[in-house]
């Protein structure tokens, strides 16, 4: 079956692969693993505030997201930040962003659900204890959260938080719906360009596994390094 | 006007009362030993103190000022009142010398050379000196308290609170801490002590308060409750852990 299977084709498109489709990949899992931990964080503070507003807003925003399909937020939020950004900066004409930023901003918002059900367990695994040794020294809430509580619920969560991470960065091949080129849409591009679809995705899923496999295993390492010992 | 007053204080869990109408005061440099069975009260009462557990009735008064007032600053008044846990809670991922040094320099403002100056000063009164670059999870739970102590007494407090601080301890740690408890109380320090370390109360203890049921139900000078204590519930308490 693989008789006419040409090697050639993958390694004669390798760079544009790799630095145009995996550069742009690797990118956005990066951006969103920074700015999906911030503000799942800050979600997962706001779920367990006392402030029953924060927390009802918080929770309704974690359902929402974690309830629906992300290709159709992807969709959404191309189309719907363009009129979002014209409504908040006043503009007549729908603003412009980019697909990149746009996928940014959606994988932000989508991932940031998820990072905060991960740290709200965090925050919840730390003693009450610890918080009440916080405060009887004069520590504040943001004190206590960002010297105490969230830097040992983040190490507890680490493992967790890179597993989903790793999911996060398959997912990020549905940004192809967008047209945009990411590894996946590179290695289409190409497919359909020379007629080798055979060649193209089965090498787009082996650079998948490969990766993965090995994000899994480092994660397996970590995960006693950065466990505290009590 | 004594360190630390307390007037008809109540608190409720839902409809469950846990403190009713307590009421006492703690003179500067007093000693006072709170004991009674588990579920009395003991606990949220000195927590109380430093408003880690709020009250919905009556008034507690720290150096004159309103713990429960909603405009009292908290964490300035918190930063003046030493407490000390019954899981030690020291930071597990600090060493010991960042647990000492942390609320010296967030919340007193001092220099990160000071500050460890200090905790260093305080961890060899305990006796600790030599461990101050470990972490936690590496010293023994008595050590850990001791730690604790050095923690709460590098604040400067006007007031030490004591949450039954050996009960998570195996016997043969529990007098190094008493130890450090007893020359803390023998310097002067104004103390609240949840315990049922007997023999501490009737070393260095000025008053002992016993509770039941969320009540003060005995507020005597230490040689009135071990000579003869007037309520019934506390005698037969006494009667249980001086048994042996």
């Amino acid at each position: 079956m693989l008789g006419h299977f040409d090697y050639h084709e993958i390694w004669v498109n390798l760079p544009y692969l790799m630095k145009v489709g995996m550069t742009f990949t690797l990118t956005l899992t990066a951006l969103v693993v920074v700015a999906g931990i911030f503000f799942g964080t800050l979600l997962a503070m706001m779920r367990l505030s006392s402030i029953k507003l924060l927390s009802l807003v918080a929770t309704g925003y974690i359902n929402l997201m974690r309830s629906v399909p992300l290709v159709l937020v992807i969709f959404w939020f191309y189309f719907l930040v363009p009129y979002i950004g014209a409504w908040i900066t006043g503009a007549s004409q729908p603003v412009k962003v980019g697909a990149f930023l746009s996928s940014v901003i959606t994988f932000t918002m989508f991932e940031a659900a998820y990072y905060a059900e991960i740290m709200r367990a965090g925050i919840q695994s730390i003693p009450r204890g610890q918080v009440w040794a916080g405060y009887a020294l004069g520590l504040n809430y943001w004190q206590t959260m960002g010297k105490i509580v969230l830097p040992q619920a983040f190490r507890n969560m680490v493992p967790i938080l890179l597993t989903q991470t790793i999911v996060m960065f398959q997912d990020t091949s549905l940004v192809y719906v967008l047209s945009i080129t990411d590894f996946l849409g590179a290695a289409s591009k190409v497919a359909e360009r020379d007629g080798r679809l055979v060649e193209m995705y089965l090498f787009v899923a082996v650079v998948y596994f490969i990766m993965c496999l090995a994000g899994t295993y480092i994660v397996r390492r970590l995960q006693h390094r950065f466990a505290i010992a009590r | 006007m004594p360190m630390i007053e307390m007037k008809d204080v109540s608190k409720w869990y839902g409809t469950f009362q846990v403190l009713t109408d307590c009421s006492t005061n703690v003179e500067k440099g007093e000693v006072i030993v709170v004991c009674g069975p588990s579920g009395s009260g003991k606990s949220t009462l000195i927590k109380a103190v430093n408003a880690l557990e709020p009250i919905q009735k009556g008034d507690i008064f720290v150096d004159s000022i309103r713990v429960n007032d909603p405009k009292t600053n908290l964490p300035k008044l918190r930063a003046r009142v030493g407490m000390v846990f019954q899981h030690f809670e020291l930071f597990p991922h600090l060493t010991v010398r960042q647990n000492l040094s942390l609320a010296q320099v967030k919340v007193l403002g001092r220099s990160q050379s000071e500050a460890d100056k200090r905790g260093l000063k305080y961890l060899d009164r305990v006796g600790l000196a030599a461990h101050k670059d470990k972490y936690p999870g590496q010293l023994s739970g008595g050590q850990q308290q001791r730690v604790a102590i050095a923690r709460a007494l590098s604040m400067d407090p006007i007031c030490m609170l004591f949450d039954e601080p050996t009960s998570a301890l195996d016997p043969e740690m529990i007098n190094e801490v008493l130890d450090v408890m007893v020359q803390l109380a023998k310097d002067g320090m104004t103390m609240i002590v949840v315990t049922h370390e007997m023999g501490f109360a009737s070393k260095v203890a000025h008053r002992v308060i016993f509770m039941d049921s969320g009540k003060i139900v005995e507020d005597a000078p230490k040689a009135d409750f071990f000579g003869k204590p007037r309520s019934e519930r506390a005698q037969q308490f006494l009667a249980k852990i001086l048994h042996h």
